[in-house]
């Protein structure tokens, strides 16, 4: 890895390279005033001692000094705002973009929809991917410790994108350093931004607000690839999807739901109940166990759809399809300590939304 | 200048309940004001520890020492701790011992108010501290407590939400008294340009704290609501808004950085002069730079706000109005730097952290400079850099001109010199310890580390391990402190009424220690 470990990451973007030019550019002037100021402050350190028998000159209020002092620094200022103010106004221009995608922050991972453009209908769910073992130290840590997600956004190099972004808990910041971007994603509402890559490369960045627990684990990697490579991975992903896509029909028996219902709970929901079911009590109450999933189905339906409001709980109906839904209902019901032999259907969840 | 103070104020001591009692109902400017003090050091300490906890899990990537929803608590925790705890308590403290000692008064105008004031603070210790010990733990939001991530919290948000009512109430009482005090009960003839400088900040601070605490009451207030009541101030799906929490609470935010550091600037103000055997180089600008600090201060709060996706031309409006307060800052420390120059200087314990201070303050000034750059800000914040930045400006900045601050008037408090070798040493090892933990953080976050995280990617390793080796360092170097208090208590050199060649001031025209009751004929000033 290339990183910088001192300095803002390498730039690829133009905007990215705009800031780099102007932190340096800001860190050489404050530096030389710095030197200067300081500089006759510690002569006067060194020399003006008493034991040195300094003796006290008596002067003090110059109007002329004072003057000077307040209107170089003014005049210093404008000279940063100048290009400072150029670069907010190309940040904010996400106008005619190639192509748009939606970004959308979760407790602890981000969704992918590319809306608009080369692309468009792809959807993805990217999650840490680093092991859990690599971080409590039984296993050595990778290259791209925390990192690192399962499913990249991918993006064709030299092209415009627009990024949307959104969150559905609570708010996060959807963070690339080299590529220049960093913007908040705030549940209820739509925020944006956008860059346009000019090197093909695997950049990575992270959440950058505090969203509760796992605010450290949920990373973002972009990878920028050319045209024909993005083609590929666009038609890849759209047949992968209309191959997985489920018969809303279909009726399934108790042991295929938990199967699939044990996948879903191990990316959606063990981040707060845990793999275990047992939560984390107080916050993140046990599955296992609990009134609601040995008690009356709807009520865990309901549940699971539409969330707790004001808690962690989020409405999962909107992120999940109904035989998703479904699957992981059957798991909790019929896994741990809980045996209520029941095999939820997926037109049961859609009856219910 | 000159004080008369009648023989038989000199050896009286106090009248009235004894023992804890005389705690408990003290009226008198200087118990409360030590009270202060002892308490803003606890806190300190309690403050310290937590620090030291996340900087422990930080020491090596991976999850060592705590769990990262502890670790969140630890963070906000600490950070509410030291802002409302230990900095702004101490700083009372300053207020309550020297205003009236500065300015010929006899005690604070509101006595009674003034017991209560501070008697509100450990009850809202208790809480926050307490927090950590209910189902669910501390309030582990930050100590920005940003909605909807706080109305997620457990019963730790509503303690922390009534501690911050408390003592918000306590501020507000403080800063009444500090206001009417220094505008009604100046010895004649102290007219306003001839207050001392600390009086002066204080004052400004003082309408600072009027203004905002109350708004804090406010954003806290409609997290509660939010969170018992129904109602959806900061959720977009009953019509509210969460970025209308971030304006609320940074309108309440940035001048209560400036509340945090204007005192700072008042004490570091009266000792250079002292040490610099010559008068303040430019008494009015000060005061005219500290004025539009403040009022400045009120104009830029969304700059904490770049990234919430804010229109260009608020985005610029903010940025300008920023950097434009770089401007009165810069007058102060030319300022000072003026005042040293072609002094008679000498470096006393309190001169050298004034010296210190200047210098790795004003490291903070320029680095809180690059930040109001709005599209490098985008890059920064929510970094480590801002930990770094605000860090010089908190530690180095506040903290150290409160360690100034006591060198320079604990003979006044005390009746004995500090132990100067102690002190010293103490200076020295802060001063080290602190660049080594703070310093290499601008790296990192530069680099690309994000703050408020429990475990970080493996190219920040170094620079991690180095911090909290520091901090480290610069945790136990403050053990020292508690030694040179306890000598300075106990005994050492007689300090002289004056206890400084240099110094000048109404509160050097009393004996040290400053006997319990001073200035009840108030002297003429001339
Ligand atoms: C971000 C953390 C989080 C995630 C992820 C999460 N939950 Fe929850 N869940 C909670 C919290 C917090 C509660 C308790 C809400 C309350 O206090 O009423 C809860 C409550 C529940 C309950 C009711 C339990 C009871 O005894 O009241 C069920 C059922 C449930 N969750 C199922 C799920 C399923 C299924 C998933 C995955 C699709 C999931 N949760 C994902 C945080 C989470
Ligand atoms: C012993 C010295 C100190 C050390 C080692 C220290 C260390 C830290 C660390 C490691 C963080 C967490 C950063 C993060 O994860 O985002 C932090 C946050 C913070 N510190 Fe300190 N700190 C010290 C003293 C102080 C002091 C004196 C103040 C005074 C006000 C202060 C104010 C804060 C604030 C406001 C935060 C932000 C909390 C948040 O993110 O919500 N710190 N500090
Ligand atoms: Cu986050
Ligand atoms: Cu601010």
């Amino acid at each position: 890895m290339a990183e910088s470990r001192v300095n803002l990451q390498q730039p690829v973007t133009q905007i990215a390279t705009e800031i780099y030019d102007m932190h340096t550019l800001m860190l050489v002037i404050c530096m030389v005033i710095f030197i200067a100021v300081f500089g006759v402050m510690f002569w006067s350190v060194f020399a003006h001692r008493k034991s040195k028998g300094a003796v006290a000159a008596h002067f003090h209020e110059n109007t002329t000094v004072e003057i000077v002092w307040t209107v170089v620094p003014v005049l210093i200022l404008l000279g940063m705002a100048y290009p400072a103010t150029k670069t907010v106004i190309a940040m904010k221009d996400t106008s005619n973009p190639d192509i748009t995608i939606k970004a959308t922050g979760y407790q602890w991972k981000w969704g992918y929809d590319y809306l608009k453009g080369e692309g468009e209908g792809v959807k993805l769910i990217s999650n840490l991917s680093t092991p859990s073992e690599q971080l409590d130290g039984r296993q050595a840590k990778g290259d791209n410790y925390l990192l690192e997600v399962d499913q990249p956004l991918v993006v064709p190099v030299g092209k415009k994108i627009r990024i949307l972004t959104t969150a559905n808990d609570v708010i996060h910041a959807w963070w690339v350093p080299a590529l220049g971007v960093k913007q908040d994603a705030i549940p209820g509402f739509i925020r944006d931004t956008w860059f346009r890559a000019d090197k093909e490369g695997v950049f990575r960045g992270n959440c950058a607000e505090l969203c509760g627990k796992d605010h450290g684990f949920m990373p973002i990697e972009v990878h920028v690839v050319s045209a024909e490579k993005y083609a590929a991975w666009v038609a890849e992903k759209k047949g992968a999807q209309a191959a997985s896509a489920d018969d809303p029909n279909k009726v399934w028996d108790l042991a295929d739901l938990k199967v699939r219902g044990e996948k879903v709970f191990a990316a959606n929901c063990a981040a707060c109940h845990q793999a275990d079911g047992k939560g984390l009590p107080p916050a993140f109450p046990p599955l296992d166990g609990s009134a609601v999933v040995q008690g009356p189905k709807i009520a865990q339906i309901d549940t699971v759809l539409k969330g707790r409001e004001g808690t962690a709980m989020a409405a999962f109906g909107k992120q999940l399809s109904d035989t998703d839904i479904a699957a992981v209902i059957t798991y909790t019901r019929n896994t741990w300590g809980n045996h209520t032999g029941e095999a939820i259907q997926p037109t049961e969840i859609a009856a219910a939304r | 200048m000159a004080a008369v103070i009648p023989d038989h104020l000199h050896d009286h001591h106090h009248h009235g309940p004894t023992g804890l009692m005389r705690w408990i109902t003290t009226t008198n400017h200087k118990d409360i004001g030590t009270m202060y003090m002892i308490f803003s050091f606890i806190m300190f300490l309690s403050g310290g520890v937590m620090a030291l906890t996340i900087r422990a899990e930080l020491f090596q990537p991976g999850l060592q020492v705590v769990q990262p929803e502890f670790f969140n608590q630890l963070t906000s925790m600490h950070g509410l701790v030291m802002v409302f705890g230990a900095i702004m308590p101490a700083f009372v403290g300053f207020a309550n011992w020297q205003i009236p000692l500065m300015i010929g008064a006899s005690d604070m105008a509101f006595a009674r108010m003034n017991n209560w004031s501070f008697w509100l603070l450990p009850p809202a210790a208790i809480l926050l501290l307490g927090s950590f010990f209910v189902p669910g733990g501390a309030m582990a939001a930050g100590w920005t407590m940003y909605a909807p991530l706080s109305v997620q919290m457990g019963m730790g948000m509503d303690m922390a939400i009534f501690a911050i009512h408390i003592m918000g109430i306590s501020s507000i009482m403080g800063a009444i008294n500090i206001v009417v005090t220094v505008l009604n009960m100046r010895a004649p003839g102290m007219t306003m340009m001839k207050m001392p400088l600390f009086c002066w900040t204080w004052l400004i601070t003082a309408y600072l704290l009027i203004a905002v605490m109350p708004v804090l009451a406010g954003a806290v207030t409609m997290v509660l609501t939010d969170r018992h009541f129904g109602t959806s101030f900061f959720n977009a799906a009953g019509g509210g808004d969460p970025v209308l929490y971030q304006h609320v609470f940074w309108f309440f935010g940035h001048p209560e950085v400036y509340i945090m550091i204007l005192p700072a600037f008042g004490i570091i103000s009266e000792i250079i002069p002292t040490f610099a055997r010559k008068p303040l180089f430019g008494y009015a600008s000060m005061v005219y730079a500290t004025a539009s600090i403040a009022i400045l201060s009120f104009t830029v709060w969304a700059h904490h706000m770049f990234t919430t996706g804010m229109p260009a031309v608020g985005q610029l409006f903010f940025m300008y109005a920023t950097m434009l307060i770089a401007v009165p800052t810069g007058v102060k420390v030319f300022n000072w730097v003026a005042t040293m120059w072609r002094g008679s200087l000498t470096f006393e314990t309190p001169m050298l952290w004034a010296t210190g201070f200047i210098f790795v303050f004003t490291i903070g000034g320029f680095t809180g400079l690059i930040c109001a750059v709005a599209p490098i800000d985008i890059q920064l914040q929510d970094t480590y850099y801002v930990v770094a930045h605000f860090h010089y400006v908190l530690v180095a900045g506040s903290l150290f001109a409160l360690f100034a601050g006591a060198y320079y008037w604990l003979p006044k408090w005390t009746g004995h010199m500090a132990d100067e070798r102690l002190g010293k040493i103490h200076f020295w090892c802060s001063m080290v310890f602190f660049n080594i933990t703070f310093f290499p953080m601008h790296f990192l976050g530069l680099a690309g580390m994000p703050r408020r995280i429990p475990d970080y990617a493996l190219q920040f390793a170094d620079f991690n391990a180095m911090a909290t080796i520091g901090a480290f360092g610069f945790g136990f170097s403050q053990l020292i402190f508690i030694v040179v208090l306890v000598k300075c208590v106990k005994g050492g050199e007689k300090a002289a009424a004056r206890a400084w060649e240099g110094a000048h001031g109404l509160e050097w025209t009393v004996p040290s220690p400053a006997p319990h009751h001073t200035f009840e004929v108030p002297p003429v000033v001339k």
